[in-house]
C-alpha cells in the first residue's frame, strides 16, 4: 500500500464508506430536543468523533436532518420546504418522542402527530427528549444505514430510483387544519380517521 | 395598599355605581376581583394606573377565560291544595333555566412604584359569547397587554376595539376557529390508543368501530 | 422630509405633502400586516444615497434566534427601521392541553415550558396550586425548593452567558465552557430526580423525594469549587473583554419607564436600575430569610443585561450556601398532602415566582374537579418580546441578534 499499493474494493464501497464518516447535519432547532443537540456537539458526547460534527445553518449544505423537538402545524410547510431543499442523499433522524408522534403534545390541535405523516424517516430515537447517548446511537444507526445502502436494484436509495419522487408536497393552512393533513404517500391512517361534531 | 373595598368604593365615587362589582373568590386564597363594566373600562384603568396611592403600573398578566352557556335547574316546591279535600299536597316543578355564557378578559396589576405583593384583579365580560364580543382594549394604559390581547383575540375571539395591531399571534392567519373555547373541537388527526380507560375507551371506539380481536385481554374476562 | 434633500428649489407646502408618502411598498401589502400605532411607520427612502428597503424575514429556521423565533425586519442598509416578531412556531397548546389533565399531570408539562430551567417551572406551577388549595409545604421542603430553584435559575444564567456570545459570533467557544459547567450540574440533578432536564420533581406541599447529605455536600462543594472558579473564569475572559464591550455597551437600551409599562421583568427590568425582585417582593418562600442582594443595571443597555446574569449567578450561589447551612430536619413533604386525586375547592389564584427570565405566573381557576377550568401560564419571555421592536429599532441587524440573545427568550415559553 505505502508505495504502489492498489486497493480493490467495490465502488458502492468507497462510497458509502466515504459519507458515513462525513455527515454534516442541519443546525436546526424546533423545541427541547435541540438542547440536548447542542450538548451532542459539546466537549462532554462530542459528536465529532463520528465525523459529524460540521452542523451547516443552510439546508443546501447538509444531508442529515434531526428533527428535534414538536413540529407544529404553523412549522410544518418550514420543515418540509427546508427537507425539499436539501441535497440528496439525505437522511432524517427523528429526535424525540414528539417528533415521531406528537409525544406529550399529541393531543394537542396545533401539533403534528409525528413527522413520518409528511416526510421519511430514517431513524427513530425515542426519549423525552433523549439522552445525547442515544442521539449518538441513533447517528450511528444512520450510518449503518449508509454502509449497507446497495447503490442498484429496489432498495437503492430514492435519488437513483425513478419510480420516486425528492420532493415532498408542501401542505397549505387551511380554515381548521393542514390541507392535507399528511402525506398519503407516506402515511395511511391505521383506521379511518373520524371527525366527530360535537 | 388600599383594599379592594376601598378601591372599589373609590371607583364608584368616581365613575359611577354600575361600573364596577365586587367578586369574591371562595377559595383560600382570597384573591377578589373587580367587575368592570366594559364601556368604562379604559377609563378605570387609567384611574388605577395613575392614582397615586395605588399607581398599578404593570399589569402582570392578561388573560380569556370562557363561559359557555350554563344549564341551570332549578327545583320549585308549591304546595296545592287537594280539591277532594285532602292534605295539601307537594308539587315540585322543575324549570330549567339557561344562564347565558360569556367571554371574560382577566387583567392581574401590580404596582412596582410601590412594590405590591398582592395582586389587584380586574376582570370585563362581553355580553354574549357569538357575536357581541368587544371590549375596550387596555393596551394604550399598559403596553404588556399588546401580545397577551392579540392572544386572548386568537385563542378565546374576543375583539379589542382600541388595539393597535389585532391580529393572530399564535394560529395562521387563515386559521378561523378560536382553539381554547370549551367548546371547540379540534380537528381529530390522531387514533386513541384501545385502552381500557372510561373516556379514551370512548373515544377510541369511535376509531375502531369494529376492534381488533385480543387488543385488551382484560376486558374478555 | 428626506426628499428635500434632492429637489433644487424650495416648494410649497402643499406640493411636498403631495410628493413625500411614496413608499417603495405599501403597508397594506406588507407582510406586516397594518402598521401599529406603537411601531414606527416604514420611511419612504427612496433617493440616490438611499436605495429601497430590504425586507427580511429572520427565521422561523435560523441559528441565532433560538429556536422557531421568526422576526420580519425591514432594513434601511443595515440598519432595523421596522421589526415585527411572528410567534406561534412553537404553539403546542399548553393551556389547552392543561385543562383536561389533573392538577398534578400538569407538572411534567411545565417541565417543557422553559426547557433550560425546568425547576423554576415546576416551582411556580406548584405555588400557584399551593395557593389555589391552601396547601403549606414543610419548612425543610422550602429550603430544599430554594436550593433547587437557585441552581435552576444558575443553569439558565450559564447557558444564556453562552448562547450570548454565541450570538455575538464567537461560534461556539465560550458555550463550550458553558455547557461543560451545565452537564456538571445535570450529573448531580440527573443523580437526584433521574432525568437530565425534564425533573418533574415539585409536588404540591413538597417534593418528589428527599434529598441526602451527601448530594448537599458534592453540590457545596462543586459550586464553591469548579463554579467558583468557572465564574471568576468567565469575569476574567468576558467581563471586561474588549469586543465585548464594543458590541453591547450602549445597544439596545431599555428605558426604565417603558420596561416597567410593558411588563418586561427579570433580570433584563433590573439592568435598567428598577429594583424589582419577586423574590424580595413578594418575600415568597422563605426567601426573607436569606441575606442576599439584588443587582441592579444603569444603562438598560445589552452589557448591563449581560453583567445581570453574571452576577445573580453569584447571589444565586450564596443563597444556596445559606440554605444549606441553614437546612433543618424532618419531613419533606407533608404526609397529609395530597398529590394525587387533587380537586382545589371552588375558586381561583394566581401565583408567580421570580424565575430566571423574569415573572413566571400561574393562573388557575378550578371548579371543584379534578382538573383546573383555566390554566394560564403568564411566560416572561413572551412579555418581554413587546418591547423588541423599541430596542431594535436604530440598531444594526447584527446587534438585534445580540439584543434578542440579551433577553432571554426560550420559545417553549414563548408560544407555549
Amino acid at each position: 500500500m505505502r508505495r504502489q499499493g492498489v486497493l480493490l474494493t467495490s465502488f458502492a464501497e468507497i462510497y458509502n464508506w466515504g459519507r458515513a464518516n462525513s455527515i454534516w447535519p442541519l443546525q436546526f432547532g424546533l423545541a427541547c430536543c435541540a438542547i440536548e443537540m447542542i450538548c451532542v456537539a459539546a466537549a462532554r458526547f462530542d459528536i465529532a468523533r463520528f465525523g459529524a460534527e460540521i452542523f451547516r445553518a443552510s439546508p443546501r449544505q447538509a444531508d442529515l436532518m434531526i428533527m428535534n423537538g414538536t413540529v407544529t402545524k404553523k412549522m410544518l410547510p418550514q420543515v418540509v420546504r427546508l427537507w425539499n431543499q436539501m441535497g440528496e442523499p439525505k437522511f432524517c433522524i427523528v429526535m424525540g418522542a414528539c417528533a415521531s408522534s406528537g409525544g406529550p403534545f399529541r393531543e394537542g390541535y396545533n401539533v403534528v402527530k409525528g413527522i413520518d405523516r409528511f416526510i421519511p424517516v430514517d431513524v427513530y430515537v425515542p426519549g423525552c427528549p433523549p439522552r445525547p447517548e442515544a442521539l449518538l446511537h441513533g447517528l450511528m444507526e444512520i450510518q449503518k444505514k449508509m454502509r449497507e445502502e446497495p447503490l442498484t436494484g429496489p432498495d437503492a436509495p430514492r435519488y437513483f430510483r425513478k419510480d420516486t419522487t425528492c420532493e415532498y408536497p408542501i401542505p397549505e393552512f387551511g380554515e381548521h387544519d393542514l390541507v392535507p393533513p399528511y402525506n398519503s404517500e407516506l402515511w395511511k391512517p391505521p383506521a379511518p380517521i373520524v371527525r366527530e361534531g360535537k | 395598599m388600599e383594599t379592594l373595598e376601598q378601591i372599589r368604593d373609590r371607583i364608584v365615587a368616581k365613575f359611577g355605581a354600575d361600573t364596577v362589582t365586587l367578586i369574591t373568590n371562595p377559595g383560600p386564597s382570597a384573591q377578589h376581583s373587580l367587575l368592570l363594566v366594559a364601556h368604562a373600562a379604559r377609563d378605570i384603568a387609567r384611574f388605577l394606573h395613575d392614582d397615586p396611592a395605588l399607581r398599578l403600573d404593570y399589569c402582570s398578566n392578561a388573560t380569556g377565560v370562557d363561559w359557555p352557556d350554563k344549564e341551570i335547574v332549578e327545583t320549585v316546591k308549591t304546595t296545592q291544595p287537594d280539591p277532594a279535600g285532602g292534605p295539601d299536597k307537594v308539587v315540585e316543578t322543575k324549570t330549567k333555566r339557561i344562564q347565558p355564557g360569556c367571554l371574560e378578559a382577566v387583567y392581574h396589576l401590580y404596582s412596582i412604584a410601590l412594590k405590591s405583593a398582592e395582586p389587584v384583579i380586574i376582570r370585563m365580560r362581553t355580553a354574549n359569547r357569538t357575536d357581541d364580543v368587544t371590549l375596550p382594549s387596555l393596551t394604550p394604559v399598559w403596553r404588556s397587554c399588546e401580545f397577551q390581547e392579540r392572544e386572548i383575540y386568537d385563542l378565546y375571539g374576543i375583539v379589542f376595539t382600541g388595539h393597535p395591531d389585532l391580529r393572530r399571534i399564535l394560529m395562521w392567519d387563515e386559521f378561523k376557529d378560536h382553539p381554547m373555547r370549551k367548546d371547540y373541537v379540534g380537528p381529530d388527526d390522531y387514533e386513541w390508543e384501545p385502552t381500557p380507560h372510561g373516556e379514551v375507551l370512548e373515544r377510541a371506539k369511535a376509531h375502531y368501530p369494529t376492534p381488533p380481536a385480543s387488543t385488551s385481554p382484560k376486558s374478555e374476562e | 422630509m428626506n426628499n428635500a434633500s434632492t429637489s433644487s428649489a424650495p416648494t410649497t407646502a402643499n406640493a411636498t405633502e403631495a410628493e413625500a408618502p411614496v413608499s417603495p411598498f405599501p403597508l397594506h401589502s406588507s407582510p406586516f400586516g397594518p402598521s401599529s400605532a406603537s411601531g414606527a411607520t416604514v420611511r419612504a427612502v427612496n433617493d440616490e444615497f438611499h436605495g429601497d428597503l430590504l425586507e427580511i424575514s429572520l427565521g422561523p429556521h435560523h441559528p441565532s434566534t433560538h429556536g422557531v423565533f421568526r422576526m420580519n425586519a425591514a432594513l434601511d442598509g443595515e440598519i432595523v427601521t421596522k421589526l415585527k416578531p411572528v410567534f406561534g412556531y412553537l404553539h403546542r397548546n399548553h393551556e389547552k392541553l392543561g385543562e383536561t389533565n389533573s392538577y398534578l399531570a400538569n407538572v411534567p408539562y411545565t417541565d417543557r415550558l422553559d426547557y433550560l430551567a425546568s425547576l423554576t417551572n415546576n416551582w411556580a406551577y406548584v405555588h400557584a396550586v399551593e395557593k389555589l388549595a391552601g396547601i403549606t409545604p414543610t419548612e425543610r421542603c422550602e429550603y430544599l425548593r430554594v436550593i433547587l430553584g437557585e441552581l435552576g435559575r444558575i443553569i439558565n444564567h450559564v447557558c444564556l452567558v453562552g448562547f450570548l456570545l454565541n450570538d455575538l459570533g464567537t461560534s461556539f467557544t465560550p458555550l463550550l465552557y458553558s455547557l461543560r459547567e451545565r452537564e456538571r450540574m445535570l450529573d448531580l440533578l440527573e443523580e437526584l430526580t433521574g432525568a437530565r432536564m425534564m425533573y418533574n420533581f415539585f409536588r404540591f406541599g413538597g417534593l418528589r423525594t428527599d434529598v441526602s447529605a451527601d448530594w448537599l455536600a458534592r453540590l457545596k462543594h462543586y459550586l464553591e469549587g469548579l463554579f467558583a472558579r468557572y465564574l471568576d473564569e468567565q469575569d476574567a475572559l468576558l467581563t471586561g473583554n474588549e469586543i465585548l464591550l464594543a458590541r453591547t455597551q450602549g445597544t439596545g437600551i431599555l428605558k426604565p419607564d417603558l420596561a416597567i409599562n410593558a411588563g418586561f421583568t427579570g433580570p433584563g427590568l433590573r439592568a435598567s436600575g428598577v429594583d424589582y425582585d419577586i423574590r424580595k417582593v413578594d418575600k415568597y418562600s422563605i426567601y426573607d430569610r436569606f441575606d442576599f442582594r439584588v443587582p441592579l443595571g444603569e444603562h438598560g443597555d445589552t452589557y448591563d443585561r449581560f453583567m445581570m446574569r453574571m452576577l445573580e449567578m453569584r447571589e444565586s450561589v450564596k443563597i444556596i450556601l445559606q440554605a444549606m447551612r441553614d437546612l433543618p430536619d424532618g419531613p419533606v413533604n407533608d404526609p397529609k398532602a395530597k398529590s394525587r386525586g387533587l380537586r382545589p375547592k371552588a375558586g381561583e389564584a394566581y401565583g408567580r415566582i421570580e424565575c430566571p427570565k423574569g415573572e413566571l405566573g400561574f393562573y388557575l381557576i378550578s371548579d371543584g374537579t379534578p382538573n383546573p377550568y383555566r390554566y394560564r401560564v403568564r411566560p416572561p419571555s413572551f412579555i418581554n418580546l413587546t418591547i423588541l421592536e423599541d430596542l431594535c429599532l436604530g440598531q444594526t441587524l447584527a446587534d438585534t441578534i445580540i439584543i434578542l440573545g440579551s433577553i432571554d427568550i426560550v420559545l417553549g415559553e414563548v408560544d407555549r
